[in-house]
């Protein structure tokens, strides 16, 4: 443990936490967009979308030995505790980087490697935060527009949510800021723990545009497929089988 | 003046190691009660600092820069000499110690000469020990390179970094030390005179270059590793801040001043580009293996050189020295260049500057082979010149290099100063009338590793530790005098920049007490050194005050003194009525234009003792003796 | 050429200082950056004003004394340079030129465009060395070293000290300096006895001057005129990490040569 402490009171360690939440969120995102791919899987034959089934299946893992919804609860606290973690540490370093250059100079900079995504970590990281928040009343809580959401049906509150236009544009928008800043982050990642070397880095800057983009399409897909129309309609709220009551 | 060389009394070859064992020692608990003053960190410095606080000693050591590291045996280039026979040609201490002397045109003394063959090994050992990156060969063995004239590979390398490699390696154990709190580090501290008590050295007194303080630190013995003084010329190959104000001081206190006219012009420089140049940069020797030197035949050719023909091309040193050509040693090809460029010759918008052409050399052996040998060089010279050595011949001229003259020291490196010691560069001891290229590096570590630890032991033995303190008259009196000084130079206010006058005096050099010397030149370069000496005096203009960081008044500081300095360096030239090494006299030289020693009449160092700014020195003669090698004229010809 | 320079002007640490406007005419192309600087020095001594107090010493790339951000960039605009060996033939006739100190908490401004660079020492005092004392060593080819790792040592090794790196950090950082040092004893075997020892103290020393973290933007490397690569950023985080996280408690008591 006093290990783990000293890590977290030097930069270097600090530095080493953002990597390491960092790429614990970026498994966590993963799996979240496997699970919003299934928005395009063919319904069940009850008439319930898959991706209903499969978000009731993320509570149901493990059962009996593991009781209802309890992994995806372990799930939920480690990626808050990294989210935390992340964000944290990342203010204090930015709050270090600051004092270690108290006076700015006076001519506007002109960079030479610094990309523009490694330059706006930061503000996409904080846009980021934002729209986890936006995202989770939204979606989980449903009380961004409790008028357009059913616990349980996530087809039908995504296709809801996505026949307005501004919310397509912010999600898609959003997405992009995701990838931007994962393009740095997967490959700074790698450097941070220091396991980038010349012969690795082009695979690995590959990696991260590869991942990136990946991810964007994958989670673009869902508004822009569900606003663009040819989805079919979500079943109706008294037609799901799997609303609250069914337990 | 005392100028027993303390040559122990021993056969050569086992002479420091009889010395060794006879020497009196300070017990390890009595050294940390011991001060010794360390000034300079170059390889010498550093070495020195280092080495005698591991051993207990309390060290201070000072330099005028921000940091230990940037002293100027950073930019030395090349590599290190050491008798190691790892190329099994026949290596030997005699080998070295014979290309050394031979080199130096017999006029250094044998017994140091032998110990620094002897001690190069070591060297080795030790920077490896520290970390140095030399190059090493695919099975993971040091490499070599040939190096300068000799005829077998000695020479260890990084690069064309060594100095820096080696000077960080001496840094790091600088470091280490001032970490255990053996050596106390004063920075930007400038050293401005030397506390003498009762004919020893007790201290130095410093001007702190941030705040302008001056202040005094007291100590058992005072090393001086503080270089040489090339920048006598103002334009040489030396870092601006190179100076000879710390060993000038010195001697105006009664160290003696050796050969102070031994100064070594190296031939591959890049010329002046124009009236603005501060400074000369050196481009390795290695050149010369497959560039051509020449020049146009006719004066004041203004062709572009790709359209000179060859029969009016003067290719001078392959028709003169046709068995060495362009591999004559570098008094011989320094010598030549000038003589071409007084004939108006020369190439360049100064008209100073011969070229240096690969084109024969790129159609024989293919841009490949070339590349691969001088890439990094023609590189460096197209980023400071512009030029491409790839289509246009390179442009060179002689700078002035390295100082073989310095302080006199003993066979224990102290001066007749009693506890003034001078290593490296600083002292006069082992390079003659000409250093060897690959060698510089090789004495510094020596002494400072190796000689000066032993040798300061034996001297401190022989008194109580801490008798004086700085609050001696004798401190408040020199603080006193470098006060005035300082002062004297901040309210002179007249209307000449040092820079100009620096300029000047280095024109004089230049032109005086150069590549080649004579008496009617000399004569009057000390004529004119008084002349420029009463103009900086009267009419200079310092702006801004002494007690804050003034980079302008540190410079007038220096030059002050090598405008005193420049006066000697005459008078020896003078004195010195023969040619030898890099010291040519117009006068004395072969019908091939060889120099031509006097070893009747010249064998022997002269040392100058002062006698006051306005009064003539007196010289004093430490002869030489040559038993182990025995005098011959010294022959690249055959 | 003629040019216009903006250079700041700071009389000693405690001032404010500012951005002073200098016209310099007659400028040869061949001049070099800092011979266009004495210039300007001896006009302003001609004029009776404080010539601009800078570093610089070899002037031959080596030293690492030079250090000023012209235009933005730490050593100017050219790759693999330092302030010394950037010539006036680079820059356009009329062009303005801001010159400015190496801006971090941990470089306060001594004078002008001087800065106090003792950090990096005690960076390095810290650790970056091999403890071994002046004497008789084993000999050198006893330890075969592979030409490769000899390189890359010395690729480390060719660091000059200038503080580019910092400068040119968005953040401030000294890693590139710190990770220079500790790769270039940590990939020798001479250094591996100290190597986790010595990571350890220099980035805690490093960190105690205040000096930035690293958010891998490689500026350090872009600026760095030795093109020192931050694949040994990567290394030292490596030993780093390794040493805090896995190695067992050191429990000799330190031996120190006292």
């Amino acid at each position: 443990m006093s290990r783990i402490l000293s890590l977290y009171t030097s930069v270097i360690g600090k530095k080493a936490i953002v990597a390491v939440t960092g790429s614990l969120m970026v498994g966590f995102i993963f799996l979240h967009a496997w699970g919003n791919l299934k928005l395009f899987a063919a319904d069940t034959a009850a008439g319930v979308p898959e991706i209903d089934l499969y978000a009731e299946y993320l509570r149901t893992i493990g059962e009996p030995i593991f009781p209802y919804s309890s992994i995806l609860w372990i799930i939920r606290i480690v990626i808050l505790v990294s989210l935390v973690l992340h964000v944290i540490c990342v203010i204090q370093l930015a709050q270090h980087n600051r004092r270690a250059r108290p006076v700015r100079y006076q001519h506007a900079r002109k960079f030479g490697e610094a990309t523009i995504p490694a330059r706006a970590m930061l503000y996409t990281g904080f846009i980021i935060l934002a729209f986890i928040a936006v995202h989770l009343l939204q979606f989980t809580f449903g009380v961004l527009d409790p008028s357009r959401f059913a616990q349980g049906a996530v087809y039908g509150n995504l296709y809801r949510t996505f026949q307005l236009p501004a919310f397509v544009a912010f999600y898609v928008g959003v997405m992009g800021m995701i990838a931007v800043h994962l393009y740095h982050g997967i490959w700074s990642l790698f450097q941070t723990l220091g396991s980038d070397n010349p012969d690795r880095n082009k695979g690995l800057r590959a990696l991260a545009i590869i991942v990136s983009a990946g991810l964007f399409i994958a989670f673009s897909s869902v508004p822009v497929s569900l606003f663009a129309g040819g989805m079919s309609q979500p079943p109706s709220q008294a037609k799901n089988v799997l609303t609250s009551d069914s337990r | 003046m005392d100028l027993d060389p303390k040559i122990p009394e021993a056969p050569i070859e086992s002479m420091w190691d009889t010395h060794k064992e006879h020497m009196r020692l300070v017990g390890p608990r009595n050294r940390p009660n011991y001060k010794v003053i360390v000034v300079g960190t170059g390889l010498a410095g550093a070495s020195a600092a280092s080495s005698m606080a591991a051993m207990g000693y309390q060290v201070d050591a000072f330099c005028f820069q921000d940091s230990p590291r940037r002293a100027h045996s950073i930019a030395a280039q090349g590599g290190i000499n050491a008798s190691k026979d790892y190329r099994n040609d026949g290596d030997s201490t005699y080998r070295l110690f014979y290309d050394t002397q031979k080199g130096g045109d017999y006029r250094s003394r044998e017994a140091n000469v032998w110990r620094l063959a002897q001690l190069s090994t070591d060297i080795i050992d030790q920077a490896v020990a520290q970390g140095v990156p030399f190059a090493r060969e695919y099975g993971g063995m040091l490499a070599n390179r040939s190096f300068g004239g000799v005829l077998v590979e000695r020479t260890f390398y990084c690069r064309g970094e060594t100095g820096q490699q080696l000077l960080l390696g001496a840094c790091s154990a600088l470091a280490n030390q001032i970490h255990a709190g053996g050596v106390t580090l004063h920075a930007r501290k400038e050293l401005l005179d030397v506390v003498v008590i009762d004919d020893r050295a007790r201290g130095i007194v410093t001007r702190d270059l941030v705040t302008g303080a001056i202040e005094s630190h007291a100590a058992d013995a005072v090393v001086l590793a503080t270089g040489g003084y090339s920048n006598v010329y103002y334009l040489s190959t030396n870092a601006k801040g190179c100076n000879v104000t710390a060993t000038w001081r010195a001697h105006k206190r009664g160290a003696g001043f050796a050969n102070p006219c031994y100064n070594q012009i190296h031939p591959t420089c890049i010329p002046v580009a124009g009236e603005h140049q501060a400074k000369l940069t050196l481009m390795s020797e290695s050149l010369r293996n497959d560039g051509r030197i020449w020049v146009p035949r006719k004066p004041a050719d203004q062709r572009n050189p790709a359209d000179i023909p060859e029969a009016d091309r003067y290719y001078y040193l392959e028709e003169r020295y046709p068995r060495f050509g362009n591999l004559v040693p570098r008094d011989v090809a320094s010598r030549n260049a000038k003589e071409v460029c007084d004939e108006k010759l020369g190439v360049g918008p100064s008209g100073l500057g011969v070229y240096l052409d690969f084109r024969d050399a790129i159609q024989d052996k293919g841009k490949t082979v070339i590349g691969g040998r001088y890439e990094n060089l023609f590189t460096m010279y197209e980023k400071i010149t512009g030029d491409n050595p790839w289509q246009s011949p390179m442009r060179i001229f002689p700078a002035p290099h390295y100082t073989m003259g310095g302080l006199w020291v003993d066979y224990n490196l102290m001066s007749n100063l009693s506890g003034l010691f001078a290593i490296g560069e600083a002292n006069f001891s082992d390079h003659g009338a000409n250093r060897l290229g690959a060698s510089s590096m090789m004495q510094c570590l020596a002494d400072g590793y190796f000689i000066i630890p032993l040798t300061i032991g034996d001297y401190l033995s022989r008194y109580p530790y801490g008798d004086v303190d700085t609050s001696h008259p004798a401190f408040a009196d020199a603080e006193r005098e470098v006060k005035g000084r300082m002062d004297h130079l901040m309210s002179i206010q007249g209307s000449e920049t040092v820079e100009s006058l620096h300029r000047e005096l280095g024109r004089v050099m230049w032109d005086k007490c150069g590549i080649a010397r004579n008496a009617d030149g000399l004569q009057e370069a000390l004529k004119k050194i008084p002349e420029i000496r009463d103009r900086f005096w009267n009419d200079l203009r310092i702006t801004g005050s002494g007690q804050k960081l003034n980079q302008t008044l540190e410079h007038a500081g220096r030059l002050a003194d090598f405008l005193e300095f420049s006066e000697l360096m005459c008078r020896d030239a003078l004195a010195r009525d023969e040619s030898c090494g890099c010291h040519f006299r117009d006068e004395h030289q072969t019908e091939e234009g060889e120099a031509l020693r006097d070893d009747d009449n010249f064998s022997h160092v002269s040392v100058w003792e002062h006698q006051g700014t306005d009064k003539e020195p007196i010289m004093h003669k430490e002869p030489l003796s040559f038993e182990a090698l025995p005098l011959a004229q010294r022959n690249y010809k055959t | 050429m003629n040019f216009t320079l903006k250079v700041w002007r700071q009389d000693d640490a405690k001032d404010g200082g500012h951005l002073e406007k200098y016209q310099i005419e007659d400028i040869e192309p061949t001049c070099s950056f800092l011979e266009m600087m004495d210039i300007l020095n001896e006009q302003l001594t001609e004029q009776n004003h404080e010539p601009v107090a800078f570093d610089s010493d070899c002037r031959e790339g080596i030293c690492g004394m030079c250090s000023m951000v012209i235009n933005g960039q730490p050593h100017g605009p050219n790759d693999g340079t330092t302030t010394c060996q950037l010539y006036m033939r680079h820059f356009n006739d009329g062009d303005q030129i801001t010159i400015e100190p190496w801006r971090s908490v941990a470089f306060p401004v001594v004078r002008d465009l001087v800065v106090d660079r003792s950090a990096f020492d005690r960076i390095t005092q810290a650790g970056g060395y091999i403890n071994v004392h002046s004497g008789p060593k084993p000999d050198p080819n006893s330890v075969p070293i592979e030409p490769d790792i000899a390189e890359e040592a010395l690729d480390a090794a060719c660091c000059i000290g200038c503080g580019a790196c910092v400068a040119a950090c968005p953040n401030g950082a000294a890693m590139l300096y710190t990770s220079a040092k500790v790769a270039h004893l940590g990939l020798l075997p001479q250094g591996q006895p100290e190597r986790f020892e010595r990571v350890q103290n220099m980035v805690h020393q490093m960190e105690d001057e205040g000096f930035g973290s690293c958010r891998n933007y490689a500026e350090c490397e872009a600026a760095c005129p030795k093109e020192i690569s931050i694949k040994f950023i990567g290394k030292m985080n490596r030993d780093y990490l390794r040493s805090t996280l896995l190695l067992p408690v050191d429990r000799r008591g330190r031996m120190d040569s006292q």
